[in-house]
């Protein structure tokens, strides 16, 4: 049996609310477009003919971006708000976890917030007595809960109304992204109480950023984007489908900035061509243009510095290329991945004193590896016309994050020729959540009294 | 419509509840807590009979002592006139329970309309202290007309909030349109003038005014000697209120679904 039926629902809001639609009220009435009067024009769908069900006793976790209508989907299996089109159908008592404690009273003791709070959610007063104590306890806040609320943690303010919500005992819960509330030992509690749920056969839809839950407990799982169901079935399968999505995503977001980085590059090496080859151009002193932040000389402290380039440029950096496994351009690597950055650089006179520089920053603007061909005894010969230069990891072993490049071309003593400051970024991809910068090779070996189990699902 | 209005009914433990909070919250905090209920009015009153008494004394002497006149119509016009103020903001203001609960929305203007009247219930000790001290001419033929003045009262109220706040979530003008309305509203019943006093075609105009009605039955029975005459009206106003009422409810039915996307 179902006990969540969605079937072909379109929801549509509107986009400028409230501008034209009401010109005037009597107009409104008498033109009898009070009601519905939806303009096509101004209007979005935040769901285009989803359908999904949902079995008795299911857990059922819907996944996507931000404003792929997720939360939609959730209010309208709830009944708060009316497809435009479609129809829901749901069966028994449900409970929505959507904004917890979003009907408390900020002047009134949480004590009262409770009675009001569980009669809003559908449970009479002689239900709530027998579970009150039960409430409490859950929430953790004995010692408060005859203070007004509006003197409450905001912890505090969300467990009571996560304990409220959980004990009204529905047939179908649906929780949007409430989960996460309060300390580490709440949200097992939590997590507890949900495990409860499924032991219980009720029905659970959730809907979560948090993969790792819906890989864990959901039974069936559903991929919104832009409105429009992506993938439905399986969790694993839908959520690793999701995230070879955001990669992609991601990738191409990477992609662009590089794009824009590149594009100030060849602005200002076209700006250079000229300088060398004519008295300074009027363009080129216009203050405020990417010109301008074309300096010759580095600024003072260097690992102050922020994005830029600098230099006198006899010697350039014209290209700078990530190249994954494939040997294709990639801004998105999986940790310990083989990569490739490759450098063109190009001398319009014979260059005899040079050095390649390269440096890896997080975001936090850590140094995670710089080297050059200095430090690595490698003298230099000839820098002449074009030519390029590939550094190659064998393994990129740096915890997940974006993490920033930079790329130098200078003399032995320091002095630039051109220097790229944190222009290229890419990011790294990782199963586990490690903490830290770099991520050796490692393995765990255990003997002796030392055993651990399989693997915890998910974690 | 009326399967809705039949589940009106389930809700009446949430419309108890919340009108219990609305009253514990109104005055949680301050010193005389409940009391403001009674003091509210007296001032209220204290001013006006200041005013008309001894700055524009206008006396009619039908209307004897002044103090209590204006009692008999102020009471109920301050409950009349913060229904329906208050009610243009009720959804919006309760806008995070129609939006992120399952939430009966009509049960917000009922509760601010309710709210409303235990404050004029609160009231009433204060009116009885002055009718015994004026030594008011009460007959109980009169008083049993009370409770239905009162009825009547509360479903004009209650239909006029409907009205109001379901059209104040798509008009936001509509709540200051009111608040200058329902100044005019209160000079346009006689509230400290009486029925009598107004000239031929003004009392047609006061009759079109339902809560004249209202005013003047209550006047009729607490203040005025003589039978309850008014009844007729009241009982037309009755019939008109709740037809009135229903047209509220309908309207509110109709742009229910339009508010978890409005407000």
């Amino acid at each position: 049996m179902n006990a969540i039926d969605v079937v072909n629902v379109t929801k549509t809001y509107r986009k400028y609310a409230r501008r034209k639609q009401f010109a005037t009220l009597k107009s409104a009435i008498l033109s009898g477009t009070l009601v519905n009067d939806l303009n096509p024009e101004e209007t979005f769908n935040a769901l285009t003919g989803v359908s999904f069900s949902v079995r008795q006793g299911c857990t059922f976790g819907i996944v996507g971006r931000n404003g792929s209508g997720k939360s939609t989907a959730l209010k309208v299996v709830a009944g708060i708000t009316k497809p435009t089109t479609g129809t829901v159908s749901v069966q028994g008592r449900v409970s929505a976890l959507i904004e917890l404690g979003a009907g408390f009273h900020p002047e009134i003791s949480g004590r009262e917030n409770v009675f009001i709070n569980g009669i809003m959610l559908g449970l009479s007063k002689k239900e709530i007595t027998r579970r009150f104590d039960e409430i409490v306890e859950f929430a953790e806040i004995e010692n408060f809960i005859d203070a007004p609320v509006k003197t409450y943690s905001s912890g505090m303010y969300m467990r009571l109304g996560f304990a409220v919500a959980i004990h009204v005992d529905p047939d179908v819960l649906l929780i949007d992204e409430v989960l996460a509330v309060g300390d580490e030992a709440f949200t097992h509690k939590c997590l507890d109480k949900f495990a409860e749920f499924r032991r219980r056969n009720k029905t659970v839809l959730l809907v979560t950023h948090s993969l790792n839950l819906v890989e864990r407990f959901c039974d069936e799982a559903l991929w919104l984007n832009d409105g429009r169901a992506r993938a439905t079935g399986d969790p694993r399968r839908v959520v690793s489908a999701y995230i070879t999505d955001v990669e992609k995503q991601e990738e191409r977001h990477m992609a662009e900035a590089d794009a824009k980085a590149q594009a100030v590059v060849d602005q200002q090496s076209c700006a250079a061509e000229s300088v060398d080859s004519r008295a300074p151009s009027p363009e080129s002193r216009i203050p405020g243009t990417a010109r301008e932040a074309q300096a010759v000389e580095p600024p003072p402290d260097m690992f102050q510095a922020t994005e830029g380039r600098w230099g006198s440029r006899e010697g350039e950096i014209t290209n700078v290329e990530l190249l994954g496994e494939d040997g294709a351009a990639a801004h998105v690597f999986f940790s310990g991945e083989r990569v490739e950055i490759r450098l063109t650089l190009k001398a319009a006179t014979p260059l005899t004193d040079f050095v390649v520089g390269i440096g890896i920053f997080n975001v936090d603007g850590v140094c995670a590896f710089g080297t050059n061909t200095n430090i690595e005894e490698l003298k230099a010969d000839r820098l002449e016309g074009e030519g390029r230069v590939t550094f190659a990891i064998d393994g990129l072993d740096l915890v997940a994050g974006t993490y920033k490049l930079d790329v130098g071309l200078h003399k032995l003593d320091g002095y630039s020729y051109d220097y790229h400051r944190l222009l290229y970024s890419f990011r790294v991809k990782s199963r586990t959540q490690d903490a830290g910068i770099y991520r050796p090779r490692h393995a765990w070996a255990f003997d002796g009294g030392v055993s651990f189990k399989e693997r915890v699902a998910g974690s | 419509m009326f399967h809705n209005l039949r589940a009106l009914l389930k809700y009446r433990q949430l419309i108890q509840a919340m009108v219990a909070r609305e009253l514990k919250a109104r005055y949680r905090g301050s010193v005389l807590g409940f009391f403001w209920s009674f003091i509210n009015p007296l001032l209220l009153l204290l001013v006006y009979t200041f005013v008309f008494s001894y700055v524009l004394p206008a006396r009619q002497p039908n209307l004897d002592p002044y103090a209590l006149f204006l009692f008999c119509g102020i009471l109920p016009w301050t409950w009349f006139a913060s229904s329906i103020l208050e009610s243009s903001n009720t959804l919006i203001a309760g806008g995070n329970l129609i939006k992120k609960v399952l939430f009966p929305a009509e049960v917000l203007p009922i509760v601010t309309v309710l709210a409303n009247m235990v404050h004029f219930l609160l009231g009433l000790p204060i009116l009885i202290g002055f009718l015994i001290y004026y030594r008011a001419p009460l007959q109980l033929s009169e008083l049993v007309w009370f409770p239905v003045v009162v009825l009547v009262q509360l479903v004009l109220s209650l239909g006029l909030a409907l009205i109001v706040s379901s059209l104040t979530v798509h008009f936001r003008d509509l709540k200051d349109i009111l608040s200058n309305l329902v100044t005019f509203w209160f000079f346009a019943t006689p509230i400290i003038y009486s029925m009598q006093d107004a000239p031929g075609l003004g009392k047609t105009f006061l009759n079109m005014n339902p809560f004249t009605h209202v005013a003047v039955s209550y006047q009729e029975i607490l203040f005025y000697p003589g039978n309850f005459g008014h009844w007729k009206w009241l009982v037309a106003l009755g019939v008109a209120s709740v037809a009135l009422f229903l047209v509220g409810y309908y309207l509110f039915d109709r742009l229910r679904d339009t508010f978890a996307e409005e407000v």
